[in-house]
């Protein structure tokens, strides 16, 4: 039987394009903020284009925080937040103000350090770098460039918690694990080919 | 390491991609969803979608026109022209775009970008500059509107955007546009001494020469081509490839990746000895399993 992969749809960010690539590798898909439809999902994503706060404040206006700490706490389903999706699992973030977030990762979400000859935001194909071994990149053949976009970045707390880097600056956070949980600072929806392939070895985990 | 990314300015008039030549004259090429499916085939790293009609019929880029094109984009997709509010950002958005393009609404609002950003961040926010080299040698910011320069600094206004809360600038030069002379890097250049968000370059791309020359003087983070990706098979890998034999810092993952083909001045490829085509006969190419 296929398995079923929902997408948090909380007003911001990209579901569109998260779909379509979910579609292409032949999972069923279905968009949703309704906590019993996520609920009989085998897999949740939680995308995001967007500002912290805005989407900490639609998560909240829809109720779906205490239902997903039910779902991806103490059921355990898997997760993958993409970019700010990722970004929300942290303590809290200081994209314009302090701004409280999910807590699931402890670490803290804050602006990409302005150093002369580094352009923020972090725009382009980079290259990662993995740390701690995760499903995603079982599948990846020794490619890892990804599409980035991010103004902001995840601070860990942990450093166990760290499943990649890469290289800009002084060195971000790429990808996050903790359990069931994971997450991509990146976009593997938009990095063509390697992207699918990460994705895949998401999906193939649960 | 960060790569130099090469992206595809599909230029839209009325629904049609086309190619543009001097903001003046316009060749049509065809549908926008196939042009986007084959450049993603050959690898492009961006591509930026610009309806050049949507200002003038006071509409903005249909969200139609961008949920049919996003259907075949693996690689992230911009899209501007005529955008005036809030609403039509969220709704293009919905329908795929990755990126928000602002050109002419910025001349008479700046805080519509900063509003963008705040709601979307600055990340997707991408304000377009129309620009012209005068006489004298200055560059001043074009009004396609009016066809006239507006007097304006491009300097001064691409630090103006960049303060109110501009993710990228994408610098599109008016008179190259269509011309195949290279890119104006001279100004490339000043701009990138002077903001710190990435700058992209657009007009007058002909060759790969052009890029590499662009890469090589200037800090741009992309370069953009229109009208040189239209009627060429693998326009996009072709090109890449020669900018891989000189040692730029591109991204290159095409099953096709010309590694050790040769190309003319032109940037047109040679053709292989008869021997070597006589054992391609024989190779089997596996097909790529996700």
């Amino acid at each position: 039987m296929k398995k079923n992969i929902a997408i948090i749809d909380y007003g911001v960010g990209n579901t569109h394009s998260v779909k379509e690539a979910i579609e292409l590798l032949d999972f069923d898909v279905i968009i949703s903020d309704k906590p019993e439809k996520l609920n009989k999902a085998d897999a949740l994503i939680l995308p995001g284009v967007g500002a912290f706060e805005a989407a900490m404040n639609n998560l909240r206006e829809r109720d779906l925080i205490a239902a997903l700490n039910k779902m991806v706490l103490e059921k355990r389903k898997p997760l993958l937040g993409i970019c700010l999706g990722m970004q929300l699992f942290a303590d809290d973030s200081e994209e314009n103000g302090l701004h409280k977030g999910l807590g699931w990762i402890s670490g803290k979400v804050k602006r990409i350090q302005d150093e002369p000859k580094l352009r923020v935001p972090h725009v382009g194909w980079n290259d990662i770098d993995v740390i701690n071994q995760s499903p995603l990149f079982d599948r990846l053949q020794n490619k890892r460039n990804f599409y980035f976009d991010h103004s902001y970045h995840f601070v860990c707390k942990d450093e166990k918690t760290v499943a990649a880097k890469v290289n800009y600056g002084k060195g971000l956070v790429a990808a996050v694990k903790k359990n069931n949980i994971h997450g991509v600072q990146f976009h593997p929806e938009k990095s063509q080919i390697t992207g699918l392939r990460l994705l895949k070895g998401f999906l193939n985990s649960i | 390491m960060l790569k130099k990314r090469i992206g595809a300015a599909l230029i839209v008039k009325d629904n049609w991609v086309v190619q543009s030549i001097g903001f003046k004259k316009y060749l049509p090429v065809g549908r926008p969803e196939i042009a986007v499916e084959f450049l993603n085939q050959w690898g492009i790293d961006e591509i930026i979608l610009l309806d050049i009609s949507a200002t003038k019929n006071k509409t903005s880029v249909s969200p139609n026109l961008v949920s049919t094109c996003a259907k075949y984009c693996r690689v992230p997709l911009a899209v501007g022209g005529g955008i005036t509010r809030i609403e039509q950002m969220e709704n293009l958005l919905h329908s795929g775009a990755d990126k928000i393009t602002l050109s002419s609404s910025l001349g008479s609002n700046k805080n519509l970008i900063s509003a963008g950003a705040r709601q979307f961040g600055d990340q997707c926010m991408v304000a377009v500059i129309d620009f012209i080299r005068t006489e004298k040698g200055y560059y001043e910011v074009f009004d396609y509107l009016t066809g006239k320069s507006s007097g304006k600094s491009v300097i001064e206004y691409a630090k103006q955007l960049e303060q109110a809360a501009a993710g990228e600038i994408l610098l599109q030069s008016v008179d190259r546009d269509g011309n195949y002379t290279g890119f104006e890097i001279e100004l490339y250049r000043q701009v990138c001494n002077h903001v710190h968000i990435p700058v992209i370059a657009l007009g007058g791309a002909g060759k790969a020469k052009h890029f590499i020359e662009l890469f090589k003087n200037t800090e741009v983070s992309a370069a953009c081509a229109g009208n040189i990706f239209h009627f060429t098979e693998h326009s996009v890998n072709m090109l890449k490839a020669q900018l891989v034999k000189e040692k730029n810092k591109i991204r290159m993952e095409t099953h096709a990746d010309y590694a050790h083909k040769q190309f003319d001045d032109k940037g047109r490829l040679l053709k292989e000895d008869d021997q070597y085509l006589k054992e391609l006969l024989f190779i089997k190419i596996e097909k790529e399993v996700i």
